[in-house]
C-alpha cells in the first residue's frame, strides 16, 4: 500500500502534516509543563504556524493541473491552496492576538484544539469526497465547539459553546442526510463524480432541489446564511474574541470553499435553480444582517451581524456561479479576513484596559490611543467598502460578477444594503473620535497586537491598492473550477 | 509640453502628505501647520505649472500617463487632463493653498485635520484627471469619505453629526448607484476596458443608454447638489469647519457636476439628448428655487450655501442645454463659482471666529474694521450677480445663450429673474454686514484679518477678476476641451 505514495501525494498534504507535527509538539510541550502556566505552548503555536505558512508557501503550490490524490478524496487544486494559505495566515494571526488576552492564552490545550480546527479547515479546502468534506467539517467544527466555551467560569462562554454545539451538531446531521441522498442518486461520494452519476440517474430536478437544500442547511450554518445566521451573534459574543475573530473569518471562509465547490462540482443539472436559491439567500442575509446590526450596543454583537451581512455580500459572488464570481469570491475573502481579523484586534485590544465591549465605552478612544482608532477606523472603513482600503476592490468585484450574471435586482439590494452597513460603521467611528472620553488613560496594546495590527493594516492596504498580483492568485485558483 | 509624472505627483502628493502627518508629534502644533502649509503650497505650484503649460493647440488630452493596474479587467491608471478638467485642477489647487492658509485657528486634533483634509484633496485631483472608470470611482470614494469626519470632529457642534452623517449617505447611494451603472456600461460595451476614452467610442445601444444614463448622471449630480438631492448640501456647508465648507462648496461639488458630465454625458451622449429636456427643468428649480430660499436666510452661511445651489444649478443647466455655449458657460461656471464661494465661506469664517454669530442682522459696520474681507466679499458678490468684468458674467452668459440656442428661451427668461434675487439678497448681506453701525456687543471684540489671510483673500479675488477682465487666461482652454464633447454629441 505505502509502495503507492508518491512525493507529490505527500507535498499535497504538506500542510495537514505540518500542523500535525505542531499540534503534537504543543501538545508534549503541555503534558511536560505538567499544568503549570507558561507561554511555551503559545509561542510553540506561532511559531509552528508561521512554518506551516512558509513551507506551503514554497512547497505545496500545486501544478497547472488540477489533481486527485489519495484515492480521489482530496484535490490539489489553486483554489485549495489559496484557502489553505488563508486559514493558515488566519490562525496565526488569531494566535498573535491571544498572546496576552485573560489566562487563556497560558493554556496549552487552546493551542492544540486551535491547530486542529486549523488543518480540519485546509482539508475542507480540499476535499474532494463527500465522506472526507464531512469528516473534514467535523475535524473543524468539534474543536471550535469546545474553544467557544473555552472560558468555564463565564455563563455567557459556556452558554456560546454549548449553543455553537447543538447547532452545529442539528444542521450537521441534516447536511449528513443530504450527502446520504447524493450518494444513492449517484452510486459515488466523489464529488466529480455526482453530477455524471445523477445525469445517467435522471434524477428529477424537485428532489435534487430538495436534496440541494438539506446540503445547504449545514454549508449555510457555516457559513451564517439567512436565515441559519441565528447562532452567529450569540456564539460570537459569549466566546473569547480571538475565537470569535477565528469564527468570522476562517471559519466561514472554509464553509465558503466547500459550498463553492459542491454546487459548482455536484449541482450543474440545476444550476438556474440554485443560483436563483443562494441570490435569494444572499438577499435574505445582507439584509437581515445589516438591519440587525443597526440596534446593537454591544461591539462583538455588532461585527457579528456586520458579518453576517458580508456573508450575505460573499453569497452574491457565489450566486454569479462564473469564473469573475469565483475570483471576486476569492478576493472577498482574503479582504474580509484580514479587515474582520483587524477589526477583533482592536476589540481585544480595548478590552484588556476597559473590561467591556459596549460601543459606548469605545467612546474618545481617539484621544487616548489614536493609532488603535486608526486601525478601528481603517477596518472598519475597509468593512464599509471604502477605498484605498481592500473593501472597496473585493465590493466592485463582487458587484461586477453579480452584474456580468445578470443579477442586477440584487446588486441594487446590496447597494442599499452598504449604505445601511455605512451608517453603522460610521455610528462607531463617531462615538470613537467625537465622544468625550470617560477616562483619559491610554490603552495600551502587547507588542504581538500591535504587530498583528500593523500586519493587517498594511495587508489590508496592499490589497486595495496593488490589484493585479492577488487578482491573478484568485484567477487561478478559479480556473481549476471550469 | 509634456512634463512626466506630473499628474501622479499632484495625485499622490497630498494623500502621502497626509499619512506622514499622521504620524507627526501631536503636541507640535507647528510642525503640523508648516508641513501642511508647505505640501499645500508644492501642490498649488504643480497644479500651476499643469494649468499653465496645457497647450490648446494639442492634443485633447495632456500629461498623460498610464499604468496596468489590473489588466485582467482592462483596469490602469489612466490619467490626463483636457481643456476642461485642467482649470479644475488649479482651482482645488487653489483651495487647498488658500484653505489651509485660513485654518491656522484650528486648535483640536491639528495632525488629523490636516491628514484628512489632505487626503480628501489627493481623491479630488485623482477625479478631475482619472481616464479611467474604475480610477474615477476609487478617487469619488476617497474624495467623499473624509468629509464625514472632517464635519464630524471640527464641525459647528450644534449640527455637525446631523449634516455629516446627511451628507455621507445621500453622496455614498449617489456613488455606488453610479457605480453600478458603470458595471454595465463595462459589460455591456464588450470591450472588456474601464478606459474611457476606449468606452467613448463603445457606440451603446440607444435603448441601453435611455436606460442607464439617469442612473449615472444622477448618481454623481447628487454630489453637483441637482434637485431634488441638493439637501444634504446647505446643511453641510453650514456644519463644516471653514477651510472644509471652502473645499466641499468651492470643489467637492465640482466633482460631482464633472463626472456627471464625464461619465454620463459624455459616454451616453444619446441617453443625455433623450433625457435632458426634462433634467433641464430640475435646474431650473435649482437656479429659482435656490436664489430664493437664500434670500430668507439670516444665517450667513445657509445663505451661501443655498446660493451655491442655485449656481451649481446653472451648471447643470449649462450641461442640460447639450450646446456648445452652455457646455462652455457652465466649465467656467465652475471654476468661477469654485473660486467665488470659497471666498464667501473663508470670509464668512474669518468673521465668525471673531464675532461667534452668523446671524447677518447681529453684524454690522464691519467695513471699518476689516476692509480687505469686506472688500473681498463685495468682489465675491459681484461675481455671484453676474457683473459684466467680473468671472461670473463670462461664465453665466455662455450659459444664457446656450439656452436660446438650444431652444430653451422660457428657461432663460425664468432664470434670468434668480439673478435678480441673488443680486437682492447679496448686496442686503453686504450693506447689513459690511455697511452701517458696528452692533455695541461686537465693540471691541473684532480685529482686522491677519497678513496670511489677505494673501487668501488676494488670490482669490486676483482669479476671479481676471478671468471676467481678460477671459482669454481661462476660454481657449474651454473651448478645446468643449469641443470634443460636442464631437461625443454628434456636433449637436
Amino acid at each position: 500500500m505505502f509502495a503507492s505514495i508518491t512525493p507529490e501525494m505527500l507535498l499535497a498534504i504538506l500542510p495537514e502534516i505540518s500542523l500535525l507535527v505542531v499540534m503534537a509538539v504543543v501538545f508534549t510541550a503541555d503534558l511536560i509543563l505538567h499544568g503549570k502556566r507558561s507561554s511555551l505552548p503559545a509561542w510553540l503555536a506561532v511559531g509552528g504556524l508561521g512554518l506551516t505558512l512558509l513551507l506551503t508557501g514554497l512547497f505545496a503550490q500545486p501544478g497547472a493541473q488540477p489533481q486527485l490524490v489519495w484515492g480521489g478524496m482530496l484535490r490539489h487544486d489553486w483554489l485549495a491552496f489559496i484557502f489553505k494559505i488563508i486559514f493558515l495566515t488566519a490562525a496565526l494571526l488569531v494566535t498573535l492576538l491571544t498572546v496576552g488576552w485573560q489566562k487563556v492564552w497560558l493554556k496549552g490545550e487552546y493551542y492544540v484544539l486551535l491547530l486542529v480546527s486549523t488543518m480540519g479547515m485546509t482539508l475542507m479546502g480540499a476535499s474532494a469526497d463527500l465522506l472526507m468534506l464531512f469528516l473534514a467539517i467535523e475535524t473543524t467544527s468539534i474543536p471550535l465547539y469546545v474553544l467557544a466555551g473555552f472560558v468555564v467560569r463565564d455563563d455567557k462562554s459556556t452558554e456560546a459553546g454549548f449553543k455553537y454545539l447543538l447547532f452545529g451538531a442539528v444542521t450537521t446531521g441534516v447536511m449528513l442526510y443530504g450527502f446520504s441522498l447524493l450518494y444513492g442518486f449517484a452510486g459515488s461520494t466523489s464529488l466529480y463524480a455526482i453530477a455524471a452519476g445523477i445525469a445517467s440517474a435522471a434524477i428529477p430536478a424537485p428532489v435534487l432541489i430538495g436534496t440541494l437544500l438539506l446540503v445547504l442547511v449545514g454549508f449555510g450554518f457555516k457559513v451564517s446564511m439567512a436565515p441559519l445566521h441565528f447562532w452567529a451573534p450569540d456564539v460570537y459574543e459569549g466566546a473569547p474574541t480571538p475565537i470569535t475573530a477565528f469564527l468570522s473569518t476562517a471559519s466561514k471562509a472554509a464553509g465558503f470553499v466547500v459550498l463553492l465547490r459542491v454546487m459548482l462540482a455536484a449541482f450543474p443539472a440545476i444550476l438556474v435553480e440554485w443560483q436563483t436559491i443562494i441570490a435569494a439567500g444572499a438577499a435574505l442575509t445582507m439584509t437581515v444582517g445589516n438591519l440587525i446590526a443597526l440596534s446593537q450596543r454591544n461591539i462583538k454583537r455588532l461585527l457579528a451581524y456586520s458579518s453576517v451581512a458580508h456573508a450575505g455580500y460573499s453569497l452574491l459572488a457565489v450566486a454569479a456561479a462564473s469564473e469573475l464570481g469565483v475570483v471576486s469570491l476569492v478576493y472577498y475573502l482574503l479582504v474580509y479576513t484580514v479587515t474582520q481579523i483587524a477589526a477583533f484586534g482592536v476589540v481585544i485590544v480595548v478590552w484588556h484596559t476597559t473590561g467591556s465591549d459596549e460601543i459606548a465605552d469605545y467612546a474618545g478612544l481617539h484621544r487616548r490611543s489614536p493609532m488603535l482608532a486608526l486601525a478601528l477606523l481603517l477596518s472598519f472603513l475597509s468593512l464599509a467598502g471604502i477605498p484605498p482600503l481592500g473593501g472597496f476592490i473585493a465590493k466592485i468585484l463582487a458587484f461586477a460578477a453579480a452584474v456580468e450574471a445578470g443579477l442586477v435586482w440584487l446588486v441594487v439590494v446590496a447597494v442599499l444594503n452598504s449604505i445601511v452597513g455605512l451608517y453603522y460603521y460610521l455610528v462607531v467611528l463617531k462615538v470613537a473620535y467625537l465622544d468625550e472620553p470617560k477616562s483619559d488613560k491610554p490603552v495600551p496594546a502587547t507588542r504581538p497586537q500591535a504587530a498583528t495590527l500593523l500586519v493587517s493594516v498594511l495587508l489590508m492596504l496592499i490589497l486595495g491598492v496593488v490589484l493585479a498580483p492577488w487578482y491573478n492568485w484568485a484567477a487561478s485558483g478559479a480556473a481549476g473550477l471550469f | 509640453m509634456q512634463i512626466p509624472y506630473i499628474l501622479s505627483a499632484i495625485v499622490l502628493l497630498p494623500i502621502v502628505a497626509g499619512a506622514v502627518m499622521l504620524f507627526l508629534p501631536p503636541k507640535n502644533r507647528d510642525l503640523i501647520y508648516r508641513f501642511a502649509l508647505g505640501a499645500a503650497f508644492v501642490t498649488f505650484l504643480l497644479t500651476l505649472v499643469v494649468y499653465l503649460g496645457f497647450d490648446t493647440a494639442g492634443p485633447r488630452f495632456q500629461f498623460v500617463e498610464k499604468y496596468d493596474w489590473l489588466p485582467a479587467l482592462g483596469i490602469s491608471f489612466h490619467v490626463g487632463v483636457d481643456g476642461i478638467s485642467a482649470p479644475l485642477v488649479l482651482l482645488t489647487g487653489v483651495v487647498i493653498f488658500t484653505g489651509v492658509i485660513i485654518s491656522q485657528r484650528i486648535e483640536d486634533r491639528v495632525r488629523e485635520f490636516f491628514a484628512f483634509l489632505f487626503i480628501l484633496a489627493s481623491g479630488v485631483f485623482g477625479v478631475f484627471v482619472a481616464l479611467d472608470l474604475f480610477a474615477l470611482f476609487f478617487f469619488y470614494e476617497i474624495a467623499v469619505f473624509p468629509m464625514y469626519l472632517l464635519i464630524a470632529l471640527w464641525g459647528w457642534k450644534q449640527t455637525r453629526e446631523y449634516a455629516a452623517m446627511k451628507l455621507t449617505l445621500y453622496l455614498f447611494v449617489g456613488s455606488v448607484i453610479a457605480l453600478v451603472g458603470a458595471l454595465a456600461m463595462y459589460f455591456s460595451s464588450g470591450l472588456g476596458t474601464f478606459d474611457m476614452i476606449a468606452l467613448e467610442s463603445a457606440n451603446f445601444s440607444p435603448a441601453f443608454q435611455n436606460l442607464w444614463f439617469p442612473f449615472v448622471f444622477f448618481g454623481f449630480a447628487v454630489l453637483g447638489g441637482i434637485f431634488p438631492f441638493h439637501n444634504w448640501s446647505p446643511v453641510g456647508h453650514v456644519a463644516a469647519p471653514t477651510a472644509v465648507s471652502m473645499f466641499h462648496a468651492g470643489v467637492l461639488m465640482k466633482l460631482g457636476a464633472f463626472a456627471a458630465l464625464r461619465v454620463g454625458i459624455m459616454l451616453m451622449p444619446i441617453g443625455a439628448q433623450t433625457h435632458m429636456p426634462w433634467i433641464i427643468l430640475l435646474t431650473l428649480v435649482n437656479v429659482v428655487y435656490g436664489a430664493f430660499i437664500a434670500m430668507t436666510q439670516t444665517d450667513f452661511k445657509y445663505m451661501i450655501g443655498y446660493s451655491s445651489v442655485s449656481h451649481m444649478g446653472l451648471v447643470a443647466m449649462g450641461f442640460a442645454t447639450l450646446d456648445y455655449n452652455g457646455l462652455v458657460g457652465a466649465s467656467v461656471q465652475m471654476v468661477s463659482h469654485g473660486v467665488m464661494t470659497a471666498l464667501f465661506f473663508a470670509v464668512v469664517g474669518m468673521i465668525y471666529d471673531q464675532a461667534h454669530t452668523r446671524q447677518i442682522p447681529e453684524l454690522g459696520g464691519l467695513m471699518k474694521i476689516m476692509p480687505f474681507a469686506g472688500v473681498g466679499f463685495i468682489i465675491g458678490g459681484l461675481v455671484s450677480m453676474g457683473m459684466p468684468g467680473f468671472s461670473g458674467f463670462i461664465a453665466e452668459f455662455p450659459i444664457f445663450m446656450g439656452l436660446w440656442a438650444a431652444d430653451y428661451p422660457w428657461i432663460a427668461i425664468i432664470s434670468v429673474v434668480s439673478i435678480a434675487v441673488t443680486a437682492a439678497y447679496i448686496l442686503r448681506a453686504v450693506g447689513r454686514v459690511f455697511f452701517g453701525e458696528l452692533p455695541a456687543e461686537l465693540e471691541g471684540h473684532m480685529h482686522d484679518v491677519k497678513p496670511s489671510e489677505k494673501l487668501a483673500i488676494a488670490i482669490l479675488c486676483f482669479i476671479m477678476i481676471a478671468i471676467g477682465v481678460y477671459p482669454n487666461v481661462i476660454m481657449p482652454m474651454v473651448q478645446h476641451g468643449v469641443d470634443a464633447v460636442l464631437a461625443l454629441l454628434g456636433g449637436a
